[in-house]
């Protein structure tokens, strides 16, 4: 149905032309569902643009052929396209609020659409609407109807963007990156919802998306994307058991999934022994009663309703809810950066929940408690290099200068794995990874007891996931710190954890050693979080054994 | 900032200035022509043929010629000493009333950029209210007020620009204020204030940079416009606004080279701002030293 032969598509910068993508070919087959995985720059979205002829300005498509049942949508005048898109293949984007018109109620943009396309007259418009929320399983749709898109949650939004792409029923649908940024059970909701969707009317579907396990759970077939190529495409779950291409068997060892051990993320080459981390008995931070309470527009909001929970001396302790759970004002509080309402905090034997968070900023212990930045990019100020930001810390806490700082920072770089060249670099000059080592090496600096880990991997590739796991994990048997690792993925937590602690609405819902919790949970919450989880077919052999051994 | 080599810092920043010049010609030639004025405005007295100031009334209103490039006006005073002497009064003007409302805006929006609630609100109205004037003729009552002399020509031009960078700085203050380098900071053992002047203002830079610019460009145009009307620097002193007031009034006579070159200048003098602010934000910004 639709063929795509030798596509290359390239862009003119300042640096000269850029080939994001280099000579693809795939053909899809009615019914079937397609997906795309690689890491951020493999050119998948890209491939996307092309198909329906939306490149920014400067992007072109440089050789190739995209055929649509027979049509070559290569050669199409413009016109020809805007029947194509919308009406035959529609497209739906990654962030859901940003493809809604946030001014327009929801059921009106439905009808735009519909009429737009003659699919409804003026007449009957506000029912087929209604209909065609009903279609996306949006509960009282006749109430959501009149609905603006700031007032619907993130997978609700979503809902009605699919509702949208499908309004004018295409023949193939284009999912770029649909989750990311939804909650895992969101995510599972809108999966299933498009999977059943795309089976009810026959129709194909092309997912991309960086997380090969979701993937291979909702895909017929895949194709692995590095560097604006195809390395490998096949059947999803052969694919998963039995990668051929090195790049493929990198990006499916290093997916994090039940059953395999934190060493086995990493390629083969580079993996070293495991190290052993101590448990002590001692307790080093105890939460007694802490509640947040905001003031809100409408009445306060209980952010935190009174959890208590212990964390001993060497342990890793996973804090897991959706979002809104109360998991980042708990870190905050934890990390003192934030005032609790009531309870106690009780840090190495001394309450510090009660001193106001600008006195503790002079507090000796303020360096024993450090954090690990959700997003690496955002939590290093632009405008310092990485030695200035890794030497923060130390300048104001520690009291080094000069000699004796520069080699402070250059120790803490060779600890994180930072080549020392890159210490004079903004950080608008590294990668990814590079910026997570930074953002580690600055929480690190002052040698802290007890290390906040807020989603530390949340925006990074699942390769470069897999090294800085194992690097937090190389850390923490080497200086023994205690972490708390905030996360909503509950296999990255399985993999650094001995401790979980599962939080719903404020509250602590279930928590316990990381095998039971998660092996026999006992609360339906944690089940439903465990179920949504993507579930990639059975690992490769080679992990199998690894894990057992 | 950096400990590792200040003079490698120092060099890098000329390399980075070179590299700016050479990607971008408009640039350029905005950085050349404010080093023109600069120049003028530093040395420009002693250099030029006559004493600004020297009337001959033999030699009034003669045309553009060798002796006299830009003609002489009413009182025979030559018009090219007069353009490039008041250049150090136009630039002083401009320079001062920017870098007071620079400062004053900048406290100002990262104050209410900060720490927002009550102080936010009030300072948002004080600001409204100054804005909600023409500010030329808010400039205007403030001089007539308060004498006129240069200094009050200053604090007028600047009081009627703050509002402007205190917008920008309390909008780029504010985005950043809950962002992970800011929380960071406060975790390395920065104070509230600490956080905001070191570690988020300098974020608000670059767009400031532009704002700069084109503001010097206008607080030119108002310190003059000011002289225009007849408040503020008083003749005879040199100074391009009355250069062009007083020569206005020989146009119908077909002598214009009286007012148009002062003119010419000024017009010259605000496209210069006008054009450099790219320039300048680049300067400033770290993500174009690559």
């Amino acid at each position: 149905m639709l063929s795509v032969k030798d596509l290359s598509v390239a862009f003119r910068t300042r640096k000269g032309q850029v080939d994001a993508v280099r000579g693809i070919s795939f053909d899809l087959a009615p019914g079937e569902t397609l997906g795309i995985v690689g890491e951020s720059g493999s050119g998948k979205s890209v491939t996307s643009y092309a198909l329906m002829r939306i490149l920014d300005a400067g992007g072109r498509i440089s050789q190739g052929d995209v055929s649509w049942n027979g049509r070559d949508l290569r050669a199409a005048s413009e016109s020809a396209m805007r029947q194509v898109r919308g009406r035959e293949i529609s497209m739906i984007f990654q962030n859901p609020r940003a493809a809604l018109n946030p001014i327009r109620k929801v059921g009106h943009q439905i009808e735009d659409v519909l009429r737009q396309h003659g699919r409804a007259t003026r007449a009957n418009a506000h029912e087929k609407a209604i209909e065609a929320l009903e279609a996306v399983k949006i509960r009282d749709a006749a109430g959501r109807y009149h609905a603006y898109p700031f007032e619907l949650s993130g997978g609700m939004c979503q809902r009605v963007v699919i509702a949208l792409a499908l309004a004018c029923g295409p023949k193939l649908m284009i999912a770029d990156e649909p989750t990311t940024g939804l909650d895992i059970t969101t995510q599972k909701a809108v999966m299933d919802l498009m999977g059943d969707l795309i089976r009810e009317r026959g129709m194909s579907a092309i997912v991309i998306t960086h997380d090969l396990g979701l993937a291979a759970e909702y895909c017929d077939r895949l194709a692995v994307m590095k560097d604006g190529q195809i390395v490998e495409t096949g059947a999803s779950g052969d694919l998963f058991a039995n990668p051929r291409h090195p790049y493929t068997r990198k990006l499916v060892d290093a997916t994090p999934r039940p059953g395999v051990n934190i060493r086995d993320l990493l390629p083969p080459e580079i993996r070293t022994p495991d190290l052993p981390h101590d448990v002590g008995g001692r307790a080093l931070l105890e939460v007694v009663d802490l509640v947040k309470i905001y003031p809100g527009k409408s009445g306060p909001v209980h952010a935190v309703k009174g959890i208590n929970f212990t964390i001993r001396e060497g342990q890793s302790v996973g804090l897991v809810g959706e979002s809104g759970c109360g998991k980042s004002t708990t870190s905050s509080m934890l990390v003192r950066l934030l005032d609790p309402t009531s309870g106690a905090v009780v840090f190495d034997g001394h309450e510090i929940g009660g001193i106001p968070a600008e006195r503790f900023l002079r507090d000796a212990r303020r360096g024993q408690i450090q954090m690990v930045f959700q997003d690496a990019t955002d939590s290093l100020n632009p405008r310092h290099n990485a030695f200035d930001s890794i030497a923060e810390p130390l300048r104001r806490l520690g009291a080094l200068r000069g000699a004796a700082l520069r080699a402070r920072v250059r120790e803490l770089a060779h600890l994180t794995g930072l080549p020392e060249h890159l210490l004079s670099r903004y950080p608008h000059q590294l990668s990814g990874g590079q910026k997570a080592r930074v953002g580690i090496a600055r929480a690190i600096a002052l040698d802290p007891k007890f290390l906040i880990l807020d989603e530390p991997t949340a925006a990074l590739d699942v390769s470069i996931q897999a090294v800085v796991l194992n690097l937090l994990a190389d850390l923490r048997a080497r200086l023994g710190m205690t972490y708390l690792f905030v996360s909503h993925d509950l296999n990255v937590v399985r993999l650094l954890c001995d401790h979980v602690i599962v939080m719903q609405d404020g509250q602590i819902v279930e928590q316990g050693p990381t095998a039971a919790v998660m092996d026999a949970p006992t609360h339906p919450y944690t089940r439903e979080l465990l179920n949504s989880a993507p579930k990639p077919p059975a690992p490769p052999a080679a992990a199998l054994t690894n894990a057992a051994e | 900032m950096s400990d590792l080599a200040p003079t490698q810092t120092s060099n890098g920043m000329l390399t980075h200035l070179g590299h700016i010049l050479r990607e971008n010609p408009v640039t350029a030639l905005s950085f050349g022509l404010f080093a023109f004025f600069v120049g003028q405005a530093l040395v420009g007295q002693w250099l030029v043929p006559y004493d600004p100031l020297a009337t001959n009334a033999a030699q009034a209103l003669q045309p553009p010629s060798a002796a006299h490039w830009f003609g002489t006006d009413q009182l025979g005073r030559d018009v090219f000493s007069r353009v490039v002497v008041a250049t150090r009064l136009d630039l002083t003007i401009s320079v001062l009333a920017v870098a007071i409302s620079f400062v004053f805006g900048s406290v100002l929006g990262a104050i209410a950029g900060y720490w927002g609630g009550w102080l936010d609100a009030v300072l948002n109205r004080i600001l409204d209210t100054i804005m909600a004037f023409p500010l030329f003729v808010l400039a205007m009552g403030i001089v007539a007020a308060l004498g006129n002399t240069i200094e009050n020509i200053i604090y007028a031009t600047a009081i009627i620009n703050i509002p402007f960078y205190a917008r920008v700085v309390r909008a780029e203050v504010n985005i950043r204020r809950e962002a992970g380098f800011a929380l960071a900071a406060r975790l390395s053992g920065n104070s509230h204030l600490r956080t905001l002047a070191f570690h988020i203002f300098p974020n608000a830079l670059p767009p400031m940079m532009v704002q700069v610019s084109l503001n010097m460009g206008w607080a030119i145009l108002n310190a003059a416009g000011l002289s225009f009307v007849g408040l503020g620097v008083r003749p005879p002193t040199p100074e391009w606004g009355i250069m062009v007031a007083e020569g206005a009034n020989y146009i119908i006579s077909g002598h214009w080279w009286v007012a148009l070159f002062p003119g010419m200048w000024l017009m010259l003098a605000v496209f210069t701002f006008n054009l450099m602010g790219d320039g300048l934000r680049d300067l400033v910004d770290p993500r174009r030293r690559t």
